[in-house]
């Protein structure tokens, strides 16, 4: 059968099980927009590309099915770099499709031309430019193949004019591939297993360390099994949340930068670190010559480049998590310890932690609005529908990972590793995509909402009915509280009182606008939000320098972290006088 | 982490699929990460599919563990081998034109023959030298010449070849390991 390139790729797409794709047609791609009309594939139309990544994902990260996006040439590709990016840090699987102008022009500054495959090298797990019509059912393959297998990440298919309009025999969908260079390991290696397990066993003073791995791995119930059997406390990284149920007696609160006093201690004061599919990011490990210094470390991750990248590991595990934990409870079973027994002292120097040193916020009944009350209180009110949770960057989102205690795996949305402003509306849009039901929530910041917000008339066109919370300081909050405590108050460039009307906006957009400005008002919002049908902003007008503790100073050792009311020591001042 | 005080030498060879943008993508790793690499030679295997690289990298264990990783990590990268501390030849050619004025020629010829290289051409005022071996033995060359002026060298970069009879694992082998994989996930 004589097909054109466009008509094999949305065969492929069909046979892959695509039936959400999101994107934003254009020249160079037009012949596959046309091919479109044809097949039962749902395409979301967005109205920048950088929404499009972002909302795949979203739509991979709470579905754990690889997302799809298709753009243009030129522009529509370069737009994509941001969320390319976001998705290669945070192990996004992802297929991000380009046009390209015809191959023989390229190279020749054509209308739209860009070197994509030039410019996403460094920003995609791999690329692939195709130069025949007859390979595009193999590159088809391969790209999803490597975007989901391993690490996952995205992956960039070029498709240059020519190519999708050419004819070719189509021969099926391939069935397998044979990639000679990508040999991702999954078990794990029985050895290593056994020493991270003796290590395991004579444990006095054993912390948990769990990541975004488990999350990709789908492995939340392999990791609450470790967690169970072995009764260690446990903290998550800000990618890993949801791994564990925030109701667990052993949960400790995520660590990190903006973790909990009592998570970021037990890292300081362990003796052995158990960790599973985290990469050791500089937000979690602050100065790395201090890190997990009286401690041995066993590293579990599917990335070999990730182990012993910035951390020396002991017993370092290259494999599947979901794989490795169940191989590492099954030896731990056979373990004899009264384990609750053995950690008594270690129980008893955590709780003490946590009594000294909770988190915490002071809501004054006629004061303006805490943020971290307006999402405790989000929180308490919405808990209940298991909702999926996005977030932007900043304050905003470490109050979320802080007070919205996120329960389960795929229900916690946000951009860690890029940080990336503007990345939780759209995500939570492509959330919504994948689960029209469920309740999707986003929780933002002024700052990073004005980032991406046009695309609130997709939400509205595709009924998408996700709920925003803008916490609302009308500052660059995080950038502010770093301009107070470090460079000695010089407010610079991070003042946004001059902003639209978000009510009125949203009402523009055909969604339905709420604002809180009081305490007593938070509650009943939040109720009419959930209620409302369709796409609701609510923007909560919050204490304007409220700032995010506790904190590790960048460049400090987790020991360094300092509280609401501490003293901010001299030797962090990194300002200009 | 690292002390560039502990850097050595290191020598990898590296099996790269043999198409459009690979040498990019290696070269855009190394600017990345800022690896200090001293030599790179690209050259087509018996299998045309495939290419093999030598490279020269300085590092300590640390970094070259890193570096070797981040080479897996390329999707078109099929193998990467640290040969140097396996047994293993290694061989650097160079071109060395020197000034060669008639009083010079019959020394200049004479370093020649004790390093075994080939005079490759000839002006009324220069030889042009061809010279293969080791990085000490270019060196060597290169100091002796050196007073007759040289006006100008080309070399190779390093190459290098494991001895014994490991060679690079045929394609099909390959293939069996990509299945019994397959069968591991599907389990």
């Amino acid at each position: 059968m004589r097909l054109t390139g466009s008509e094999i790729f949305m065969k492929c797409l069909q046979a892959e099980g695509v039936h959400t794709v999101f994107g934003h047609p254009g020249g160079a791609i037009l012949h596959g927009y046309d091919v479109l009309l044809d097949y039962p594939i749902r395409h979301i139309l967005v109205r920048h590309e950088q929404v499009a990544i972002h909302a795949v994902e979203g739509y991979y990260k709470a579905s754990g099915k690889t997302g799809t996006a298709i753009v243009t040439s030129g522009p529509g590709a370069t737009n994509t770099i941001t969320g390319l990016t976001d998705a290669l840090m945070d192990s996004m699987a992802i297929v991000v499709f380009t046009g390209q102008v015809p191959t023989a022009v390229m190279g020749c500054d054509a209308f739209q031309e860009a070197d994509v495959v030039g410019t996403t090298r460094t920003c995609t797990k791999h690329n692939f430019l195709a130069l025949t019509t007859e390979e595009l059912p193999r590159i088809v393959k391969e790209a999803y193949y490597i975007a989901r297998s391993g690490r996952p990440g995205p992956v960039l298919v070029d498709l240059p004019k020519d190519i999708i309009m050419g004819r070719a025999e189509f021969k099926g969908y391939p069935d397998e591939v044979d990639i000679r260079g990508y040999k991702p390991s999954v078990n794990g290696h029985l050895g290593q297993i056994r020493k991270a397990a003796e290590l395991v066993a004579t444990a006095r003073r054993p912390v948990i360390y769990g990541g975004g791995g488990i999350i990709h791995a789908d492995a939340s119930a392999e990791f609450t099994e470790l967690v169970n059997i072995t009764q260690i406390p446990t903290t998550l990284t800000l990618m890993g949340l949801g791994a564990l149920d925030t109701s667990h007696p052993l949960w400790l609160g995520m660590l990190g930068m903006h973790g909990t006093y009592t998570a970021n201690m037990c890292m300081v004061h362990a003796d052995l670190i158990i960790a599973i599919g985290p990469r050791f990011d500089d937000r979690v490990t602050g100065k790395l010559s201090e890190f997990g210094k009286n401690a041995r470390i066993i590293h579990v991750d599917i990335d070999p480049t990730s182990i012993r990248k910035n951390v020396h590991v002991d017993v370092p595990i290259v494999g599947d998590v979901k794989r490795v934990l169940t191989q590492l409870n099954a030896e731990l079973t056979k373990v004899k310890r009264d384990w609750r027994a053995e950690f008594e002292e270690w129980y008893g120097q955590i709780a003490e932690w946590q009594r000294g040193h909770p988190l915490t916020y002071y809501q004054h009944p006629e004061g303006r609005i805490k943020p971290q009350h307006a999402i405790d209180q989000l929180y308490r009110l919405t808990e209940e529908h298991d909702p999926i949770i996005a977030t932007g960057v900043g304050q905003h989102q470490m109050w979320a990972a802080q007070y919205y205690r996120a329960r389960h795996p795929r229900r916690w949305i946000t951009s860690g590793g890029l940080g990336t402003m503007g990345f939780g509306f759209p995500a939570a849009l492509g959330a919504q995509a994948a689960f029209p039901d469920k309740l999707v929530i986003d929780i933002d910041g002024d700052g990073s909402f004005q980032m991406t917000m046009q695309d609130l008339i997709t939400c509205v066109q595709y009924n998408l009915p996700v709920k925003i919370f803008i916490i609302n300081n009308k500052y660059l909050g995080m950038v502010r509280q770093w301009q107070q405590m470090f460079y000695g108050k010089r407010y610079s460039q991070v003042d946004l009182e001059i902003q639209p009307d978000f009510v009125r906006l949203a009402e523009a957009f055909g969604a339905a606008g709420l604002r809180v400005e009081r305490e007593g008002d938070v509650k009943p919002a939040i109720q009419k939000a959930v209620s409302t049908p369709g796409p609701v902003v609510v923007d909560i007008v919050c204490d304007r320098e409220e700032n995010c503790f506790p904190i590790i100073p960048a460049g400090g050792a987790l020991k360094d972290i300092i509280e609401a009311g501490d003293p901010i020591p001299e030797r962090l001042f990194q300002g200009w006088r | 982490m690292t002390d560039p005080k502990h850097y050595r030498k290191h020598t990898l060879s590296l099996l790269v699929e043999n198409h459009q943008g690979v040498l990019a993508k290696i070269s855009a790793l190394i600017a990345a990460k800022a690896y200090n690499i001293d030599s790179l030679s690209v050259a087509e295997t018996l299998d045309p599919t495939v290419s093999r690289m030598t490279m020269s990298v300085r590092g300590d264990e640390w970094v070259m563990e890193q570096v070797v990783k981040q080479f897996h990590r390329i999707i078109d990268v099929i193998k990467v081998v640290d040969l140097t501390d396996e047994p293993h030849v290694n061989r650097e050619m160079v071109f060395i034109r020197v000034n060669a004025e008639p009083a010079n020629r019959a020394e200049i010829l004479r370093i020649t023959e004790i390093f075994r290289g080939r005079i490759v051409d000839v002006t009324p005022t220069t030889y042009t030298l061809e010279v293969t071996g080791e990085e000490g033995k270019i060196q060597a060359v290169l100091e002796l010449l050196q007073p007759f002026g040289i006006q100008e060298i080309v070399r190779s970069g390093t190459l290098a070849i494991a001895r014994g009879s490991k060679t690079v694992p045929r394609r099909e082998e390959s293939r069996l390991r990509v299945a019994s994989r397959k069968q591991a996930v599907a389990e």
